[in-house]
C-alpha cells in the first residue's frame, strides 16, 4: 500500500513536470494551429544555460532560474522570427511551419551539444538543499515539493494572465480568429510572438526543474520528453491549457503504474501511447479539447 | 578507370548502399506525401518489414527474395489495417496517429521474444548487394512515375490540393487515400527487409520516431512533387556526413547543424526542394528554344 502511495506522489511530480512542458506546447498550438517540435530542444537548452549559471558563473539557482527562463522565451522570439513570421503567409503554413521547427530543433540540439559536449551533466551538489521527509510511510524531498510548488506557481500565472489580461484576452481572440482580432485592432503579429515567449518560456523552467530532478542534463534530453509532450497534449485536447496539466498529471501517474504493476521499466510508455492512438481514433479533440475537430 | 571505381567503391559502399534504402525509404513516404498526409509511421512499416523478413529468413530459413516479399507483405497488411481508421484523420492528427502506432511498434520490438528484445534480432544473413539495391530503387522510381500520371496518381495529387473539392468531383477519397497508405507501408517494409539483410540486425532503435522525421527530411529538401525529389534528398543527407568529412569537418555538431540548416534554408527559400531549381530551369530553357 505505501510502495503505491509513493509511486503516485512520485508520478505527481513528474507529471507536473510534463504538465509545465505540455503547456508551453499546446499555447503556440492552440494560437497559431502549429505544433512546434522545437519546443524540446528549447527545453534542452532552458536547462543546460541554467547548469552553466550555476557551475560557471556561480550564480545561485534562485537568480539561474529566471534568468534562464527568460533565455529560453528570447528563444522563442528568434523561432518565430526565423521560422515562423516568414512562413505564415504561405497557404501550407502548418505543415511548412512543422518541418521549420523540426530544422530549428535540430539547430538548437547541436548548438546545446556544440556548447555543452555530449556527456550527460548534473547540477552541482548542493545547487539546492535537500530534506527529505517521511510521512505515512511516502518518502517527499523539499526538492519535489518545490518542483511541484513552481510549476503550480507558473500554470496558476499562466492562467490567470490569459484569462484576466489584455495581453491575454487578446491571445485568446487570436487563437479564435487571427482576422477578426486584426479587424479589432490587435497587434496579431506583437501577439503571436509574445505567446512564442511564454510558450518558450515555460518549456525552459520545465527543463531546468527537469534536470533538477532526475539530477541529469543532456543535449538530447529534449528528445525523451517530446513525444510525451505530443501526447499529453493530445490527451488533453489540443490548445486547452487545463487540458495540458491534467493530461501530464495523468501521463506521469500512468508511467509510474505501469512500472509498478508490470514491475519493468520496458512497457513504461506502452500504455500512454496505446492510449494516445484510441483517443485520436475515437475523440481526436481531447479530453477537454475544444468541441469541433480542427482541420489542421 | 575501372580501378579506381572499384577502390570507390570499397571505402564508400556502405555509404552507397544506405543512400539506396534511405532513397526507398523516402519514396515510400513520397506516395502518402503527395496526397497530402503526413505519416509519421513509415519508419515503423520499414521495422516490420525488417523484422518480419529476419524471422522468415532466420527461423523458416525462406531464401532471400521470399523473406523480403514477406516483409513487404506484412507491413503492406498492416497498413492496410491501421489505415482504414486512422485514414479519418487530418494533418498534424493522422501524423500523430501515426506517430503513437509507431512508438507501440517499437515498444513491442523491444518486448517480445521473437524480436529479440532491445538487442534485437541478430545473425540476419548479410545477402543484401548493392545492385539489388539500386534495381528496387530503380523499379521503385519507374512504378511511382507511371502513378504520377495514372488515374490513382491524378486523384491523389487533387485531394492534396483540395480534399473537398476532390470529394465533390466524385473521388472515393478514403479508397485512394487506404491504397496510397498502403503502397507507401509496403515500399517501407521492402526497404526495411533489405536493410535487415544488410546489417546483420535489426534492432528497435533503427525506426524510432527521429528516423521517421529523416524520412520527412529527405522529401523535404529533395522535394515531394517531382518523382527524383526524394531520391536526391536522400543522397545528399545521407552522404552529408561524408562529404563534410572531404572538406575536412568532422566534429558532431557541426554536421548535425549543417543538416538542420539545410532544412532551413530549403523550407524557407525552396519549398518544393532542391529538385525545384532543375525543374526551374528546364521550362524556361524549353520556352527559350520555341521562342
Amino acid at each position: 500500500m505505501n510502495l503505491l502511495a509513493q509511486q503516485l506522489v512520485n508520478g505527481l511530480f513528474i507529471g507536473s513536470v510534463y504538465g509545465l512542458f505540455a503547456v508551453g506546447y499546446t499555447l503556440v498550438f492552440g494560437v497559431l494551429d502549429i505544433l512546434n517540435l522545437a519546443h524540446a530542444a528549447v527545453f534542452t537548452l532552458g536547462g543546460l544555460v541554467a547548469l552553466w549559471l550555476v557551475q560557471t558563473a556561480g550564480m545561485s539557482i534562485w537568480l539561474a532560474f529566471p534568468l534562464a527562463t527568460l533565455f529560453a522565451g528570447l528563444l522563442g522570439l528568434l523561432l518565430n522570427q526565423v521560422a515562423f513570421a516568414p512562413l505564415r503567409k504561405r497557404a501550407d503554413s502548418q505543415f511548412s511551419g512543422l518541418i521549420s521547427s523540426i530544422a530549428m530543433a535540430i539547430i538548437f540540439e547541436a548548438v546545446a551539444m556544440g556548447l555543452f559536449g555530449a556527456r550527460s551533466v548534473r547540477f552541482p551538489q548542493g545547487t539546492v538543499s535537500v530534506h527529505i521527509w517521511h510521512i505515512a510511510g511516502v518518502t517527499i524531498t523539499s526538492l519535489q515539493v518545490g518542483i511541484v510548488l513552481v510549476a503550480a506557481l507558473l500554470m496558476v500565472v499562466l492562467t490567470l494572465f490569459i484569462q484576466r489580461t489584455r495581453i491575454g484576452k487578446a491571445i485568446r481572440a487570436v487563437a479564435e480568429s487571427e482576422r477578426a482580432a486584426m479587424l479589432l485592432g490587435v497587434n496579431v503579429n506583437g501577439i503571436i510572438a509574445s505567446t512564442f515567449l511564454i510558450s518558450s518560456a515555460l518549456g525552459g523552467a520545465a527543463g531546468i526543474l527537469y534536470g533538477l530532478y532526475f539530477d541529469a542534463l543532456a543535449p538530447d534530453m529534449g528528445r525523451s520528453i517530446e513525444l510525451k509532450g505530443l501526447a499529453v497534449i493530445i490527451l488533453g485536447g489540443m490548445g486547452s491549457i487545463p487540458g495540458a496539466i491534467l493530461g501530464g498529471l495523468a501521463f506521469g501517474l500512468s508511467e509510474v503504474l505501469t512500472v509498478a504493476i508490470t514491475g519493468t521499466s520496458n512497457l513504461r510508455d506502452a500504455v500512454a501511447f496505446t492510449v494516445l492512438f484510441a483517443i485520436l481514433l475515437i475523440r481526436p479533440s481531447g479530453l477537454l479539447g475544444r468541441g469541433k475537430m480542427r482541420e489542421a | 578507370m575501372l580501378e579506381q571505381l572499384a577502390q570507390f567503391y570499397a571505402v564508400y559502399g556502405s555509404v552507397i548502399n544506405f543512400i539506396g534504402i534511405n532513397a526507398l525509404l523516402a519514396l515510400s513516404l513520397n506516395v502518402t506525401l503527395a496526397a497530402g498526409m503526413l505519416s509519421l509511421g513509415n519508419a515503423a512499416f520499414a521495422g516490420l518489414g525488417g523484422y518480419a523478413a529476419g524471422i522468415l529468413t532466420i527461423y523458416f530459413k525462406l531464401p532471400y527474395v521470399v523473406s523480403l516479399c514477406g516483409g513487404a507483405l506484412v507491413a503492406g497488411i498492416v497498413g492496410l489495417v491501421l489505415g482504414l481508421p486512422v485514414l479519418r484523420l487530418r494533418g498534424v492528427f493522422l501524423a500523430m496517429a501515426t506517430l503513437a502506432f509507431g512508438e507501440v511498434v517499437r515498444i513491442a520490438a523491444v518486448n517480445l521474444d521473437i524480436t529479440g528484445g532491445a538487442e534485437g534480432l541478430t545473425g540476419i544473413p548479410n545477402v543484401t548487394k548493392t545492385w539489388i539495391i539500386y534495381l528496387t530503387l530503380a523499379g521503385t522510381a519507374y512504378f511511382m512515375a507511371v502513378l504520377r500520371s495514372s488515374k490513382l496518381g491524378w486523384a491523389l495529387v487533387s485531394m492534396r490540393e483540395d480534399e473537398t473539392a476532390a470529394a465533390c468531383l466524385g473521388i472515393h477519397v478514403t479508397y485512394y487515400k487506404v491504397v496510397a497508405f498502403t503502397i507507401g507501408a509496403m515500399i517501407a517494409g521492402l526497404a526495411g527487409g533489405m536493410y535487415a539483410h544488410l546489417n546483420y540486425l535489426i534492432t528497435p532503435r533503427d525506426f524510432g520516431f527521429f528516423i521517421a522525421v529523416d524520412l520527412l527530411i529527405y522529401n523535404i529538401v529533395g522535394g515531394t512533387r517531382i518523382w527524383y525529389g526524394p531520391i536526391l534528398g536522400a543522397a545528399l543527407i545521407t552522404a552529408l556526413p561524408e562529404i563534410l568529412r572531404g572538406v575536412g569537418v568532422t566534429a558532431g555538431p557541426i554536421r548535425m547543424g549543417v543538416n538542420g540548416l539545410i532544412l532551413l534554408l530549403v523550407i524557407l527559400f525552396l519549398p518544393n526542394g532542391l529538385a525545384s531549381i532543375f525543374a526551374r530551369v528546364r521550362p524556361a530553357a524549353a520556352k527559350a528554344e520555341t521562342a
